[in-house]
């Protein structure tokens, strides 16, 4: 199956048992975590969840209270940022003001005391990979959004250095040119093969960018797979809620386990005989919330293939242009499904749509996690 | 298009009626406030006034008597004596060695002062050391010291290290003295700077001093400004200080315009003291004038964000 986790050949960057307080509050506890050489990691979670406390940590902006810090193999726990080989992107782009782009990508390297054909060569290159070579004699206050993040990318690019942090950096920008810039960095990361750590609040760019993501709640890694397993195999209801637009339905009933397991809630009885459960399914009845992909739901001529369906009354409509989301219910519990925007769907209409369990997501009512 | 109705131009419009920008109407509202500004302006300007014409008439025209006319005969000799020959004390040189024992006095403890303070709050907002807090609040605290309480113990600490009554002894007073007000100005602009500048520079290698001086400092030069505005009026307007502190040969303008007013023997020379007060207060006005545009300007370039 697919669903392998690729393991990276070496890592590049290494998280062991890391814990952050402040005060007493821990931010972050006991985290462990191995991005691989040249992997697109992204740290994708709620505000409040540790994303950002954590990359100020690898970076070294944050002193940790305990554990260590491994970059291409070497313990950075105690370096200061400039030795640890990072270059950082700020959701603030926190470019020099009273330098021109020039001077704010060569700042770094003037510090360190680079030669100066060396510092004009990098930012030459610099400047072609991200195509700023007429704004190199600006000031930032002269620059587009966008053109910012970009200078600000490029401060990160001369440097040479192996690992690529991005603190939010696409969320000060609008959405038509946050779509553009995504897939720059996604091009950049094409050619440059760096490792880059990847800070968003955005489960699209997320999606859309990251080899991996670990998804994060309260100092705690959730879940850290590829975007493909995150999406379809969510370990708890926390990941299973936060990935997806709109969000995927939730059904509270009781699963009843043994040789043909069934999920009834309400009037409602939903087969699982194929659904893949985590381990063996358990034994009895248990209290269970069944989780099923709006996009998952078919209607009209889909509905016969599907091994459950059923009628209901459309409550809402929201035509988005690309698709129209509509607003049902099954067993007085709000269900939502997307349909082809060809489709007319009008309020009080009543329609027969069906889904298949075993591409659903079974959680345990009490602990929530994936059955 | 000829069946409009007769009050509607092609367009669409209704002729007639409210259209476009609002007609500004003369309300008794506005003539008050003007009529207040306008009194005010003139109270604040006539000691002005005075003083200018009394400086520029012959003392027989003065005791003649209206103070508000003009000169019959302008003369700048009042000036020129003001500047060096009339008597302060016993020394009959004029203000010029006052106003050069002020510059002496004025010029470095602005730039220590300030240059000490841009530095303390760049580390207290931005380098969490240990302490930082303690240290913070000791010296917001002493802004509300009253100097009177420390004249004395500061006397005896300057006596001790030999700089009673000397120039770096009064430059080192005024330098503590500015501390509270421009840390806190300082600390309060760096605070207001986005953090992430800061972690910027770390991220790139700046060490603390390269962090301060080519990324900080360039950018506090609104606050600077502000700052200078405070040290020059306040240092050159000082009295208390300097006449305790610097020593009779250091005494500021202040000092002498003092002893220059009160010394005089008959009739004082009202020509002379008015002359010399308006030399004495033209300094911190051409610092508001020329710096007072620098304010602005250097608020309106340093657009950090945008």
């Amino acid at each position: 199956m697919e669903s392998q986790v690729t393991e990276a050949p070496r890592s590049s960057v290494s998280i062991r048992d890391l814990t952050l307080s402040f005060g007493a509050v821990k931010v972050l506890q006991n985290l462990n975590l191995d991005i691989g050489e040249g992997e697109f990691l992204v740290l994708l979670g709620p505000s409040g969840c540790g994303k950002s406390t954590l990359l100020n940590c690898i970076a070294g902006l944050l002193d940790i209270n305990e554990g260590q810090i491994f970059i291409s193999g070497k313990n950075v726990t105690w370096e200061e940022p400039k030795d640890r080989g990072i270059g950082m992107v700020f959701q603030s782009y926190a470019l020099y003001p009273q330098m021109t782009v020039e001077k704010n990508l060569s700042f770094g390297l003037r510090v360190a005391g680079v030669k100066k054909e060396d510092i004009a060569e990098r930012v030459t290159r610099a400047s072609e990979i991200l195509q700023i070579g007429p704004l190199l004699q600006r000031k930032p206050a002269n620059l587009s959004g966008g053109q910012r993040q970009r200078v600000a990318i490029g401060r990160a690019l001369v440097r040479d250095v192996d690992v690529f942090l991005f603190d939010e950096p696409l969320s000060n920008l609008d959405a038509k040119l946050r779509s553009e810039l995504r897939v720059e960095i996604k091009r950049l990361h094409q050619r440059l093969k760096n490792t880059m750590i990847y800070v968003t609040h955005d489960q699209v760019e997320a999606m859309t960018l990251a080899d991996r993501i670990a998804i994060m709640r309260n100092g705690v890694i959730q879940q850290l797979d590829t975007p493909h397993n995150i999406y379809n195999k969510p370990v708890n209801l926390f990941v299973a809620g936060f990935i997806g637009s709109p969000g995927m339905n939730f059904l509270s009933g009781e699963l009843t386990g043994g040789a043909q397991p069934v999920f009834r809630s309400g009037n409602a009885t939903i087969p699982l005989d194929r659904y893949h459960f985590d381990g063996t399914p358990p034994a009895g009845t248990t209290k269970a919330v069944l989780g099923i992909r709006p996009e998952h739901v078919a209607i009209l001529d889909g509905v016969d293939r599907m091994p459950y369906s059923v009628e209901g009354d459309i409550e809402i409509v929201e035509p988005m242009g690309s698709d129209t989301i509509a607003w049902t219910k099954i067993a007085d519990q709000q269900f939502t499904f997307r349909a082809e925007s060809e489709v007319h769907l009008q309020v009080g209409q009543k329609l027969r749509f069906g889904f298949d369990p075993a591409r659903g997501s079974l959680f345990d009512a009490e602990g929530t996690h994936r059955l | 298009m000829t069946t409009m109705a007769p009050t509607l131009a092609a367009t669409g419009r209704v002729d007639g009626e409210p259209f476009g920008l609002r007609p500004r109407s003369v309300t008794i509202g506005r003539v008050g406030i003007y009529a207040f500004l306008i009194i005010s302006a003139i109270f604040f300007l006539i000691p002005l006034y005075v003083m200018v014409i009394t400086s520029l008439k012959g003392m027989p025209e003065i005791l003649a008597g209206n103070v508000l006319s003009l000169p019959q005969s302008p003369t700048i000799q009042p000036w020129i004596d003001a500047w060096l020959h009339a008597c302060t004390g016993r020394d009959c040189s004029g203000l010029s060695p006052g106003f050069f024992n002020s510059v002496k006095i004025t010029v470095p403890a602005v730039i220590v002062s300030i240059g000490i303070a841009s530095l303390t709050g760049y580390a207290l907002s931005f380098w969490s050391y240990k302490g930082a807090n303690v240290l913070f609040g000791i010296l917001v605290f002493g802004a509300f010291v009253p100097y009177q309480v420390v004249v004395y113990p500061i006397i005896l600490g300057l006596r001790t290290v030999h700089l009673f009554s000397s120039l770096p002894g009064i430059i080192i007073v005024h330098t503590i003295f500015g501390m509270p007000v421009l840390v806190l100005l300082f600390r309060n602009f760096y605070a207001g700077l986005p953090i992430e500048l800061f972690k910027a520079a770390r991220v790139d290698g700046a060490s603390f001093w390269q962090t301060f001086f080519y990324i900080m400092l360039p950018m506090s030069l609104p606050i600077t400004v502000v700052a200078l505005i405070l040290q020059v009026t306040g240092i050159w307007n000082d009295f208390l200080f300097g006449v305790i502190y610097a020593g009779r040969a250091n005494w500021p303008m202040t000092v002498q315009l003092q002893n220059m007013v009160h010394t005089t023997q008959g009739v004082p020379a009202y020509d002379i003291n008015m002359a010399a007060t308006i030399i004495t207060a033209a300094v911190p006005l051409i610092i508001y004038f020329v710096s007072g545009r620098w304010f602005v300007r250097g608020i309106a370039a340093g657009a950090v964000k945008g």
